[in-house]
């Protein structure tokens, strides 16, 4: 099987599901709303390597792959601006980024 | 042989980087060590697009995810900084679903990754460097998508700005 070397296509893409899946554990598990951003942008990084990955190893003649993954690159940045604007709003108000706490939609 | 050697070092070195900096971001206690470890993983996912010949998408990781993201997460965590910083990264309720999850989520994709045979779709490597073709393929087939995230940042950072600063006085 390919787990041996060389290093191909294989080993780049289970890097991207490991962290993916640290990502996505984070974002399961985490209590204070930052550590939830972090989890995202680890998800968002591993797409990105997988993005490239498929790029180089399938479609070398392109660089839709690339092109893709500095679209993603923006939302990242756009979306934890926004999400640490709204924490620090939130904060301001509650005095807590706990998102056990941010409870006030329910009733 | 030799090079092929050096590329699975500098790749398992790379990947090694980057997964335990990740691990240290979820599993640490403190999230201001979380988040300087969030800034290591990003370098290592650098390094790795340079094993992939992504030289130009390494350099805008290492300025965008590595500076600007990761000092924007270490700002945001010292504005909402708690007494005590040793409990500030805290796990919920779901820690053992979390983790069952997440592990179906790797077995599964490890499976359909690890048995399936991926095939060039063309063999031909490309003629221009990497620069050029991300040039090209941005002002020409996706230019409409570009502008459209010009737009996107834009209007989020006005947001966030008004978000964080308060409306009334804005």
């Amino acid at each position: 099987m390919a787990l041996v070397a060389p290093v191909g296509l294989t080993h780049f893409l289970l890097l991207g599901t490991a962290l993916f899946c640290l990502g996505l554990y984070c974002v399961f598990i985490k209590r204070n709303a930052i550590a939830l951003l972090m989890g995202i942008e680890l998800m968002l990084n591993a797409v990105n390597i997988n993005l490239i990955a498929f790029n180089k190893f399938i479609a070398p003649a392109s660089y839709t792959g690339q092109v893709f993954s500095i679209f993603v690159i923006v939302v990242a940045a756009a979306e934890v601006a926004v999400g640490l604007a709204l924490v620090i709003s939130i904060y301001r108000d509650r005095a807590t980024t706990s998102v056990d706490d941010l409870d006030w939609l329910k009733w | 042989m030799v090079n092929e050697w050096i590329y699975a070092g500098a790749f398992y070195g790379l990947a090694a980087l980057t997964l335990l900096s990740a691990a240290g971001v979820v599993f640490l206690k403190d999230i201001v060590h979380s988040a300087l470890l969030l800034a290591a993983s990003f370098i290592g996912v650098a390094g790795i697009y340079v094993l992939l010949n992504a030289d130009f998408l390494a350099a805008v990781q290492v300025l965008i995810y590595g500076g600007a993201v990761a000092i924007l997460i270490a700002f945001g965590v010292m504005l909402t900084r708690r007494p005590h910083m040793k409990e500030t990264n805290a796990n919920n309720r779901w820690v053992v679903w979390g983790a069952f999850t997440a592990a179906f989520t790797f077995a599964i994709c490890g499976w359909a990754i690890a048995f399936t045979q991926f095939k060039p779709i063309d063999a031909t490597p490309a003629q221009v460097t990497a620069i050029d073709g991300i040039a090209t393929q941005l002002l020409g087939d996706f230019v409409v998508p570009f502008e459209a995230a010009a737009l996107l940042l834009t209007v989020a950072l006005i947001g966030a700005i008004i978000l964080a600063k308060g409306a009334k006085e804005a």
